[in-house]
C-alpha cells in the first residue's frame, strides 16, 4: 500500500530517518556484524588483536556436550512453557468470550501476569516453589524430598516452566480473546439456529478463524521463551542444578561475561540467531497465509 | 447468551475462577508473606491471614536495596525508552510513508529486520559497542584510511572515545534502537486519508507543519499505546541494565532485586524478600490497571 499524495522535497524525508539509522546502526547492525566476526576469529591470550580461525568456533561449541544440553533444555523449556501457556489462555479466552454474568473481571485481571517483570515474578514463585518454607513445602511434609530444585534438575525446570508460563498465560489470554471477539456475533448465532452446541461451534467456527492467531501466538511464545526466559532462570535457578536449566541465553551470558569467552559467546549468538531467523521466516508464512484468507 | 445451557455455564464459571484464583494467587501470597514476620512466613504451611509486620519489612526491604534511587533509576530509564521510541519511531514512520527518495525501501528493510534480532540475542557484542559507542566510527575510519590522511593533514590522530557504561543513555539508546514503534505509524499513517494531505499542502503547508500539526494529533492514540507498552516492556528488562550498570548509582529496581534472595545457610528472610518483590511489582501492575485499554490495543497492534 501506498500514499498517493507525498511531499516533494525528499532530502527532508530522509532526515526524518536519520535518528533511528543511526541508532539501529550503532546498536544493531554493528554489534550484529561484531558477533559475525567474533565468531570467526579468536582473541589471543595476551593482546595482539584476534586471529582468524574460520569456523573453528562453532566445531568446539558444536562439539560441546555442555552446549547440547543446554539445547535441549531450551526446547524442552520452549516446548512445555509454550504449551502449557497457550492451551490454558485458550480455554479461558474462549470461556470469557461466552460473556457470562462477571467475565468482565477476568477479562481485566486475566492480563495481570504480563505487566510483571520477570525477576520480580521468579522471585515470587522462587518463594512459592520453595522447597522448605512456602507451599510445596506441604507437600515434602508428607512425602519428603518429593520437591526439591535445588537438587532435583527436573524439579528445577518445572519451576522455571510454571513461572514462565503464568506470565505468558496473561499474554496469549489478551491476544486469543482479541481474535475471539473479532469474530462476528451474527455468525455464532446462526449456527446456534441451525441447531449446534457451543463444543460443536468452537471446533467449526471459532477455531478455525482464530488458526492465524495461534500460529502467530506459537511462533512468539517460542522465541519469548528464548529471551524472557533470562530473569527468570537468573533469580530462581541460575542455571543450575547441574546445568539443568542452563538455558541457550544464560549460557551466552555465562560464557561471554562470566567466562570471558568472548568468541564462544559469539558463536553461540549466531547460532540462536539463526535459529530465530529461522522461527521469523516461518511465522511470515504464515502471515502471507492468513492475507489470503481474507 | 444465544441458548440455555446451564451445565456448560456451570463448568465454564467453575473453570474461570480456578483460573481466576491462579492467576490472583502469586499476588496474594506475595502480599501476605511480605506482611508476616521470620518465624510466620517459615511457616509450614504459611498462613493466609496477614501478619501485622507489613511495614516493617517494607521499610527493610526498601533500606537494604536502596530501593528510592533504584526505583528513580527505573523510571528514569522507563520513560526515557518509551518517550525516545515514540518520537523516533514516529519520525521514520513519516519518512517511510509520506516520501519518495531513492532507497526508500532499503531503508525500510533495515529497519524491519531488526524485529528479527532481540538484544538478548546480541548482548555481548552490544555490550562492546556502548563500552564505546563511537567505536564502529573510528573503525570505519581506519579502514577506510581517513584518519590516516586526517593526521597526515592536520597531525592530529584521531581517538574518538565515549563510554556509556553506567550512563542513562547507554541503557537508554539501545533500547530505543528496535522497529517494534515504526510499523504501528506506518500502519496508522497508511489510514490517514490522503485528502487531508491535499487539503494541507492547499494551505500550504509543509512537511514539518503537516507532521507537527495534523499527523501527530491524529496518532495521540497510538502514541499511548506504544507508549504504555514500551513503558512496562523498558521497566521489565533485566539482563540489559545487569550488564550496563556496575556500579549503585545508576541500579535499576529489577535488577537489584537479586540481593534479597535469601543466602543458603542465612537466615530465610523471605518476608523481607516479598516485601522488595511486592515495590517492585506494583508500579508496572498500576500502570496495566489505569491504562488497560491502552496496553491491550498497543500489545496488539505492536505485535502485527
Amino acid at each position: 500500500m501506498e500514499k498517493r499524495v507525498t511531499f516533494g522535497k525528499w532530502t527532508i524525508g530522509i532526515l526524518f530517518a536519520v535518528p533511528q539509522l543511526i541508532l539501529i546502526f550503532t546498536f544493531f547492525y554493528w554489534p550484529a556484524g561484531q558477533a559475525v566476526y567474533w565468531s570467526l576469529t579468536l582473541q589471543q591470550p595476551w593482546g595482539g588483536g584476534n586471529i582468524w580461525v574460520g569456523l573453528d568456533n562453532f566445531r568446539s561449541i558444536l562439539a560441546n556436550a555442555d552446549y547440547w544440553n543446554s539445547i535441549t533444555a531450551s526446547l524442552i523449556f520452549a516446548g512445555i512453557s509454550t504449551g502449557l501457556a497457550m492451551f490454558i489462555a485458550l480455554v479461558l479466552a474462549a470461556l470469557t468470550d461466552r460473556q457470562l454474568a462477571g467475565s468482565w473481571l477476568y477479562r481485566v485481571v486475566l492480563i495481570w501476569p504480563y505487566g510483571i517483570a520477570a525477576p520480580a515474578l521468579a522471585m515470587a514463585f522462587r518463594f512459592i516453589l520453595a522447597p522448605e518454607a512456602g507451599f510445596m513445602a506441604f507437600a515434602n511434609h508428607f512425602w519428603p524430598g518429593f520437591w526439591d530444585p535445588g537438587l532435583n534438575g527436573a524439579d528445577a525446570m518445572a519451576s522455571v516452566i510454571i513461572a514462565f508460563s503464568w506470565k505468558y498465560v496473561g499474554y496469549n489470554f489478551i491476544f486469543f480473546l482479541a481474535a475471539f471477539q473479532a469474530i462476528p456475533r451474527s455468525l455464532i448465532e446462526a449456527a446456534a439456529m441451525d441447531g449446534s452446541g457451543v463444543i460443536r461451534r468452537f471446533w467449526d467456527i471459532q477455531f478455525p478463524l482464530i488458526t492465524p492467531t495461534i500460529f502467530f501466538l506459537l511462533v512468539i511464545n517460542i522465541t519469548e521463551s528464548f529471551q524472557d526466559s533470562f530473569g527468570i532462570v537468573d533469580i530462581m535457578t541460575a542455571g543450575g542444578p547441574a546445568n539443568a536449566t542452563n538455558l541457550m541465553v544464560y549460557k551466552i551470558y555465562s560464557d561471554g561475561f562470566k567466562g570471558l569467552d568472548y568468541s564462544g559467546a559469539a558463536a553461540q549468538s549466531i547460532i540462536l540467531m539463526l535459529l530465530i531467523i529461522a522461527l521469523t521466516i516461518v511465522q511470515f508464512r504464515f502471515i502471507e497465509r492468513r492475507v489470503h484468507y481474507r | 447468551m444465544v441458548e440455555r445451557t446451564p451445565i456448560l455455564n456451570f463448568f465454564t464459571h467453575l473453570i474461570l475462577f480456578v483460573g481466576f484464583v491462579f492467576c490472583v494467587a502469586p499476588f496474594v501470597i506475595v502480599a501476605v508473606a511480605a506482611s508476616h514476620n521470620l518465624k510466620d512466613v517459615n511457616d509450614v504451611p504459611m498462613s493466609l491471614l496477614p501478619g501485622s509486620d507489613f511495614w516493617v519489612n517494607i521499610k527493610t526491604a526498601w533500606t537494604t536495596t536502596d530501593l528510592g534511587p533504584n526505583l528513580l533509576n527505573s523510571f528514569i530509564m522507563a520513560f526515557g525508552v518509551a518517550a525516545g521510541k515514540v518520537i523516533v519511531s514516529a519520525l521514520t514512520a513519516f519518512s517511510i510513508v509520506y516520501f519518495r527518495y531513492p532507497g526508500r525501501m532499503l531503508i525500510f528493510w533495515l529497519i524491519f529486520i531488526t524485529l528479527m534480532l532481540p538484544l538478548e540475542v546480541r548482548i555481548v557484542p552490544t555490550y562492546a559497542v556502548v563500552a564505546n559507542v563511537l567505536d564502529p566510527y573510528q573503525t570505519i575510519m581506519d579502514l577506510t584510511g581517513l584518519s590516516w590522511l586526517i593526521q597526515k593533514i592536520s597531525g592530529v590522530q584521531v581517538q574518538l572515545s565515549l563510554g556509556l557504561l553506567n550512563s542513562y543513555s547507554g541503557l537508554i539508546l539501545p533500547l530505543v534502537a528496535t522497529a517494534t514503534g515504526t510499523f504501528l505509524y506506518r500502519q496508522f499513517f497508511l489510514t490517514v486519508p490522503d485528502e487531508l494531505t491535499e487539503a494541507a499542502r492547499m494551505d500550504g503547508a509543509g512537511a514539518l507543519r503537516f507532521f507537527v500539526d495534523i499527523l501527530l494529533p491524529l496518532s495521540r492514540n497510538n502514541m499511548a499505546a506504544l507508549g504504555t507498552i514500551m513503558f512496562l516492556w523498558a521497566w521489565n528488562q533485566y539482563l540489559w541494565p545487569l550488564l550496563i550498570t556496575t556500579d549503585q548509582s545508576h541500579a535499576m529496581a529489577v535488577t537489584e532485586l537479586k540481593q534479597l534472595i535469601p543466602n543458603v545457610g542465612g537466615a530465610p528472610e523471605w518476608h523481607i524478600a516479598m516485601a522488595g518483590t511486592l515495590i517492585v511489582m506494583l508500579p508496572p501492575l498500576i500502570v496495566v490497571v489505569l491504562m488497560q485499554r491502552w496496553f491491550v490495543r498497543g500489545l496488539i497492534a505492536t505485535e502485527k
